[in-house]
């Protein structure tokens, strides 16, 4: 598990060379300033010491110039590095939409993972070369943060929203899975493996972990027993309640006149607490189902909802019997409160 | 060669002893207030943070927690509070000139004016515990849950709720509301414990042109607590007024 | 010019320790220098105690395995560590002992502005320390220094409300005591001393008392709504009750990144005094190093964003507190090429003093160079919550703020008791301890880039040998930390008798006798020279020629 370099972990993912060589630079700068200002020192304290009990040296004042040298100078170099490490972060933090998309919920002290080809796995990860995975995470209770070294990344889980990292892994291999955000007694023990694989091995290892269902099909299950249909239709298509179908990453009109774009806050917040969004043209008739769902309920069902972009129905479902109606009533319901920034 | 030489210096008897003059014990003194009041700021500004936040997310539970809120006893301590800052600083003004009666006078008013505020708070403070509106479990008898309206019913005791209000949201509002106007209540009853202190001092003839600093110094700290009540009462009883009830 | 306009009087023999005799007449004292000596054995008291920590921390950390405590007691220990390091030792340190002290005297005071104050502070701290160690005592507190919500709001079953009540507490201490140093540097400044001839140690606690007095106010709210929450099931920051757990990060950090430059001003202001008294030579850039004390101050309010670049914070306000991260490193950069101008063509000894102060930029300048790791957004992805960090926050706080304490309480010794430390055990122990320290600390670098996450109780065992390493590196570090202990101790009986100006130097603090009177000076000081000036112009040598020397003629 070791690379060559022991002071540098192991290179496995498309970003890795890229923080490395900021990494590099930075310990270069480093360095340089180090040494010239410790062999300077050592110099000058040899070169200066006092030689007579009683001798005074002359005074000097200062240097405007000097001044100006070396402030402007590090703020430069200063600069470079805030660009350079500026643009390999956004690309870390944009996801491309290409990406597949892998479904991570944590929770005191493990990981749970779902493969939208319905494979489950706890505190392990397996992902083929060569292709861009995109993680959707939350958690079940305190924060966490989910870190695996040998891809340079780590995003943290927070509960009530859903945050998002992405990566493309180049070499086969196991790397260490940590959890980077203290979360109480076996914060040491929620670690795991990533193991990165061929393709062909990946497919092998897909094919030989089949008997789940998948996360979209898991959901239209809930969907169903839940009571979505009577509102929403069997494929989406809308009816007392708003159309689902196609509606995930389209823009949505509230009824108080603002519009935004269905992402998977949105929908989760939407199952929680549906009076908080009401699109336009709908009343507040949805009963919310705090309580009634958990994070791994939520996320297949969002996996359901994201995959009525197709417009032909999975497969033609009878209408269940009617859910009885409900009133609105005030119940209790946590709110995934949006960050200010 | 020179050295400071000591002079037989008629010291006021509340001189310090740490400092070279009265001048110098005053100009302390109310630069010691002022930066103690800054520090003040800071401490509500977090609490003015979280109002903000959470009322830009739920603005409708906000409003309709805001309208439960008695306007009339909110609008009289508002204006029992500037009444009383302006006889603060009429005893000040009084200390200066030395008119000694007039200061104690406006001394025993400001008091009995902050007190007002406190007894008025109190009133509402009671029909909120009557409408069980103390967040969570702070009074562990009486958790927080009030009887909503419903369409058409006018009670002001019932919670009405406006648009996509939930009742979890108004509970937000009622932490915040406590902690803010029960933070500001301290400080005011700080505030009496200090008039009181003053009035002594007055009565007992310790200051006057040549030392008011204590009276001064104080009155900042009245007029500050009068300035924070003067934010409060509209961010939180005046914010769903527009929307009509139910 | 150095001032002959001042007289010192004939060394007599009562000075402020013997002046009263009586428990009582320490307990109620209004004299700033008593306090200051009640404050350096209350925060020594605590330091130690967190020291324990520091060692159940590192004995644990030898082996790969969670095989010395339960992980739970592990938890408790770096959390306690970290809350009596921050609150009860390093805040307060400085300011609370030599800025006590000191301030009123270098600018020619007799006292702090409100001494009843000042007491009153030293108490509020000892309440505060007391409530901490009952919570510590009773069982513990396992959330972190950093309180995290929702854990410690609803997860946590440790003592959170009592610590918190004990943070907030001593919150107040730390806000009155700035708020005494600033009121005194304005007000009480003694005739003829200008900003410009202020020593630079008190352009640093000027600063650090503006940062004292506008952060403080900000974590005693946080941790009293985290407190109102946990008691009264509120949702102030539990999402499942309603709440944001990152509103409490935004209020955390935004007191907690301000506080480090609490820790780390102080101590660039002692630097400032070792480097020019010990090398007999004016700071270059005199008005430079004071500026940039403020400028510290001021932003480093600005950039608290910087400890949540992974927290789901959006990429643009990273970005934001990058850049601003970036440029609060200038005004320290500039005070490290100050300090070593300042040696050019000086005059150095090799006095322990001195040799912390040199320790001092060395290892501040490593520490300060590897927060622009963290700084840098891509990298900061990888090294956040690792080790590294652990490694750049105690080179500066344990490379920097702590020699830099070290080094003036070795400086300032013989002016405050009368004594001399001594000198062949003062150079090894700073020795010791710069060995020690550097074996701890440096290890941890490379094994958070190697992905070691901290508050770790157990780990993979490729990260054994730095964490060998770093152990090793702790006990050398602890054994030369109580050797001062010891001959501190054992100075104050059998050190050598101190003069009042055993250094010869020209600060005001040493023109009055060593210890000095209750009073500080016999008369008002009248100052007509500038900072740090050590012989009329044109002298080359200083034999009695300023105040500080008595006429022998």
């Amino acid at each position: 598990m070791q690379s060559w370099v022991p002071f540098v972990p192991d290179s496995a993912s498309t970003f890795s060379w890229k923080v490395d060589a900021v990494y590099f630079y930075l310990s270069g700068i480093t360095l340089f300033f180090t040494l010239l200002i410790s062999v300077i020192l050592i110099f000058f304290v040899l070169r200066y010491r006092r030689r007579s009990p009683y001798e005074i040296p002359r005074p000097i004042a200062g240097s405007h110039k000097l001044e100006t040298l070396w402030s402007v100078i590090p703020f430069l170099i200063a600069m470079t590095i805030f660009g350079w490490a500026s643009k390999v972060y956004f690309e870390q933090y944009s996801p491309p939409t290409n990406a597949v998309e892998i479904y991570v919920v944590g929770k005191q002290w493990m990981w749970k993972i779902q493969h939208s080809t319905g494979q489950r796995e706890i505190n392990e990860l397996h992902v083929p070369v060569g292709r861009k995975i995109k993680l959707i995470m939350t958690t079940e209770d305190v924060i966490h943060s989910f870190f695996v070294p040998a891809f340079r990344m780590k995003a943290d889980v927070v509960p009530g929203k859903y945050t998002t990292q992405w990566f493309e892994a180049t070499k086969p291999g196991t790397y260490h899975l940590f959890c980077a955000e203290y979360c109480g007694m076996n914060h040491s023990g929620m670690i795991g493996y990533v193991t990165v694989m061929e393709p062909r091995e990946f497919d092998n290892w897909l094919s030989g972990n089949t008997g789940n269902t998948t996360p979209a099909v898991a959901g239209q299950q809930l969907f169903q027993t839940l009571g979505c249909v009577s509102c929403h239709g069997a494929n989406g298509e809308g009816g007392r309640g708003p159309t689902l179908a196609g509606l995930f990453g389209r823009e949505v009109r509230l009824s108080n006149g603002q519009t935004l774009r269905a992402d998977e806050l949105y929908i989760r917040e939407s199952i929680l607490n549906p009076q908080a969004k009401l699109v336009e043209g709908f009343g507040p008739i949805m009963p919310t189902f705090q309580g009634q769902v958990s994070e791994d309920q939520l996320v297949q069902l969002l996996a359901f909802i994201k995959s009525l972009q197709i417009s032909n129905p999975q497969q033609s479902t009878p209408m269940s019997s009617p859910s009885p109606s409900r009133t609105q009533s005030p119940a209790a319901t946590t709110q995934a409160a949006r960050n200010p920034f | 060669m020179s050295h400071a030489v000591t002079k037989e210096v008629h010291h006021h008897p509340a001189l310090q002893h740490h400092f070279e003059d009265m001048d110098q014990q005053r100009e302390a003194g109310t630069l010691g207030m002022w930066v103690f009041l800054v520090t003040e700021i800071m401490f509500f500004g977090g609490m003015f943070l979280a109002y903000t936040l959470y009322r830009s997310t739920y603005p409708f539970a906000f409003a309709s927690a805001s309208n439960h809120l008695d306007i009339t006893l909110g609008a009289v301590n508002t204006g029992v509070l500037i009444l009383s800052s302006f006889t603060m600083a009429m005893s000040v003004y009084f200390t200066q000139i030395g008119k000694s009666r007039p200061q104690i006078l406006c001394l025993v008013i400001t008091l009995v004016l902050g007190l007002t505020f406190l007894g008025i708070k109190a009133v509402e403070y009671k029909s909120k515990y009557d409408d069980s509106l103390f967040p969570g479990r702070l009074i562990p008898n009486r958790p927080f849950g009030p009887t909503v309206a419903q369409h058409g019913d006018s009670d002001p005791h019932k919670l009405h709720l406006l648009g996509n209000a939930t009742v979890k949201q108004v509970e937000l509002f009622y932490w915040i509301y406590f902690a803010m106007t029960g933070m500001h209540a301290l400080h005011m009853i700080i505030g009496a414990g200090l008039l009181t202190f003053l009035l002594y001092g007055s009565i007992k003839e310790r200051y006057g042109p040549e030392y008011y600093s204590p009276v001064e110094v104080i009155g900042l700290y009245w007029h500050f607590v009068d300035i924070v009540w003067i934010f409060l009462f509209p961010l939180l009883y005046l914010l769903g007024r527009h929307f009509e009830h139910g | 010019m150095i001032d002959e306009a001042f007289e010192l009087p004939r060394p007599s023999k009562v000075n402020y320790i013997n002046a009263q005799y009586g428990l009582k007449s320490w307990l109620l004292t209004r004299d700033h220098k008593r306090i200051a000596l009640l404050y350096l054995g209350s925060i020594t008291f605590f330091f130690f105690i967190g020291g324990l920590y520091a060692m159940m921390i590192r004995l644990e950390l030898l082996t790969p395995q969670g095989d010395l405590f339960h992980s739970t007691t592990y938890n408790k220990v770096f959390t306690q560590h970290g809350i009596l390091m921050v609150f009860f030792f390093l805040i307060p340190s400085i300011p609370a002992t030599l800025g006590n002290f000191l301030v009123p005297m270098m600018i020619g005071a007799k006292d702090l502005a409100f001494p009843r104050i000042n007491l009153l502070s030293w108490y509020i701290y000892m309440l505060g320390g007391l409530i901490t160690i009952y919570a510590l005592l009773a069982g513990g507190v396992d959330t972190g220094w950093t309180f995290y919500a929702p854990f410690s709001t609803t997860f946590s079953n440790s003592y959170v409300v009592a610590a918190g009540l004990g943070i907030f507490v001593n919150g107040f201490s730390s806000i009155l005591t700035g708020l005494n140093f600033i009121v005194t540097i304005h007000t009480m400044r003694a005739p003829g001393m200008t900003w410009f001839r202020l020593p630079l140690f008190i352009w640093a606690q000027y600063a650090t008392s503006l940062v004292m007095i506008l952060g403080t106010p900000v974590i005693a709210i946080t941790v009293l709504l985290l407190a109102f929450e946990r008691v009264a099931h509120v949702g102030i920051f539990d999402p499942a009750l309603g709440g944001d757990p990152i509103l409490f990060q935004h209020l955390f950090w935004f007191y907690s990144h301000p506080a480090v430059y609490i820790m780390v001003l102080p101590s660039m202001g002692v630097v400032s005094e070792l480097i020019a008294n010990f090398s007999r030579k004016n700071i270059f850039g005199y008005k430079f190093v004071a500026f940039s004390s403020l400028a510290i101050a001021v932003f480093g309010f600005l950039v608290w964003g910087h400890h949540m670049f992974v927290t789901s914070q959006s990429v643009y306000a990273g970005m934001i507190f990058s850049f601003l991260s970036f440029a609060v490193a200038i005004p320290s950069a500039v005070k490290v090429f100050n300090w070593t101008a300042t040696l050019y063509k000086s005059s150095i000894s090799y006095d322990t003093p001195m040799l912390y102060g040199l320790g001092f930029i060395g290892l501040f300048t490593i520490g300060g160079m590897t927060g622009l790791f963290l700084a840098a957004l891509a990298v900061d992805v990888h090294l956040t919550d690792t080790y590294f960090v652990v490694a750049h926050f105690h080179y500066i706080m344990v490379g920097g703020a702590l020699m830099g304490y070290l080094g003036g309480l070795h400086y300032w010794l013989p002016k405050i008791s009368g004594r001399m430390y001594p000198e062949g055990w003062g150079r090894f122990s700073a020795l010791v301890i710069f060995v020690g320290f550097n074996l701890t600390f440096l290890p941890q670098f490379v094994a958070g880039y190697m992905g070691m996450p901290r508050r770790y109780h157990a780990y993979p065992p490729e990260f054994q040998v730095f964490n060998v390493l770093s152990s090793a590196g702790a006990s050398i570090l602890g054994f030369g930390m109580l050797i001062p202990a010891i001959y501190f101790v054992w100075s104050m009986r059998y050190g050598k008798h101190a003069e009042a100006n055993p250094w010869h130097l020209p600060g005001l603090e040493w023109r009055t006798q060593s210890p000095p009177p209750t009073e500080n000076f016999e008369t008002t000081p009248i100052v007509t020279w500038e900072a740090y000036e050590f012989a009329p112009p044109g002298e080359t040598e200083v034999i009695g020629k300023f105040a500080g020397e008595l006429e022998t003629a």
